[in-house]
């Protein structure tokens, strides 16, 4: 375990920081430029791991557990968060036997 | 310290092609990819207990459930929907004025000091079990009702209504 500990020793808090803003950039271009709704809520898995990664790397940083307990419930919520998602999607398709979001948009008015 | 920047490439290179990759089957198996690559970084962490949940609850549970919904709803090729070229170009250009600004605000902030392990015991299940019971044991129990109440609104939603389904 130390050598992999001392492997992190030389990475600098900014580039975890420019890695976690990478990846919930590209988490926002997959939701605006996918129609289809499972791949658009992929991108929402995506954006919730880049903040998951940040937390831990914070709380490794500061040498306090409570982020990586906050991770621990962000992880809970987006297991419930996907059930519910998927399940609306499902219904959805059993409605109107396409899962574009596009033909959601009756659901503005 | 090259095995960050490593495994960071391969995790953006991933996460790319879970966007722009057509079938969504494909999708859904470079965002395993993915995510095995954040596992990695948590290992590299030293977040033991995370790496093992991220494991087991994002690769082992959330993804069988994305494939089986897919496999459920039966997609062909003819059905997924293409936004037109300009919208998409508008998305990748928001998204890259978003990376942008938030690597720019980076530079703000002087050199930053190396993310150095202080206690070893930091991530793993005793030291997070302590916290988690102690400071923690109200959310803990308030996101066990979360699980139950989504659980039943999953059920609720998914399954047929009797009287429309007639």
């Amino acid at each position: 375990m130390e050598s992999l500990s001392n492997t992190i020793h030389a990475v600098p808090l900014n580039h975890y920081i420019l890695l976690s803003a990478i990846i919930f950039s590209i988490g926002v271009i997959g939701v605006l430029i996918r129609r289809n709704a499972i791949v658009i809520f992929m991108s929402v898995e995506l954006m919730l791991n880049a903040v998951n990664l940040l937390l831990t790397a914070f709380s490794v940083y500061r040498g306090d557990a409570t982020g990586q307990v906050f991770v621990f419930f962000i992880m809970a919520l987006a297991a419930a968060e996907v059930a519910i998602g998927l399940a609306i999607i499902v219904m959805i398709y059993r409605n109107t036997n396409s899962i574009d979001i596009n033909v959601l948009n009756r659901l503005k008015w | 310290m090259s095995t960050f920047y490593f495994i960071a490439f391969l995790s953006i290179f991933f996460s790319i092609l879970v966007i722009t990759a057509k079938n969504p089957v494909h999708s859904i198996l470079y965002l395993i990819l993915t995510f095995f690559t954040f596992t990695i970084h948590y290992i590299l962490l030293n977040a033991q207990f995370l790496a093992i949940v991220n494991f087991i609850v994002y690769m082992g549970a959330i993804l069988v459930l994305f494939l089986y919904t897919l496999m459920l709803i039966n997609l062909n090729k003819d059905s997924e929907p293409v936004k037109p070229f300009m919208v998409k170009v508008a998305g990748v250009f928001g998204g890259g004025i978003l990376a942008v600004a938030l690597t720019s605000s980076l530079k703000l902030v002087a050199a930053s000091n190396p993310v150095v392990l202080q206690d070893p015991n930091l991530g793993l299940v005793k030291n997070l079990g302590k916290v988690l019971f102690n400071e923690f044991l109200l959310p803990f129990e308030v996101s066990s009702v979360l699980l139950l109440s989504a659980m039943v609104g999953a059920v609720l939603l998914a399954t047929k209504d009797p009287k429309t389904a007639a």
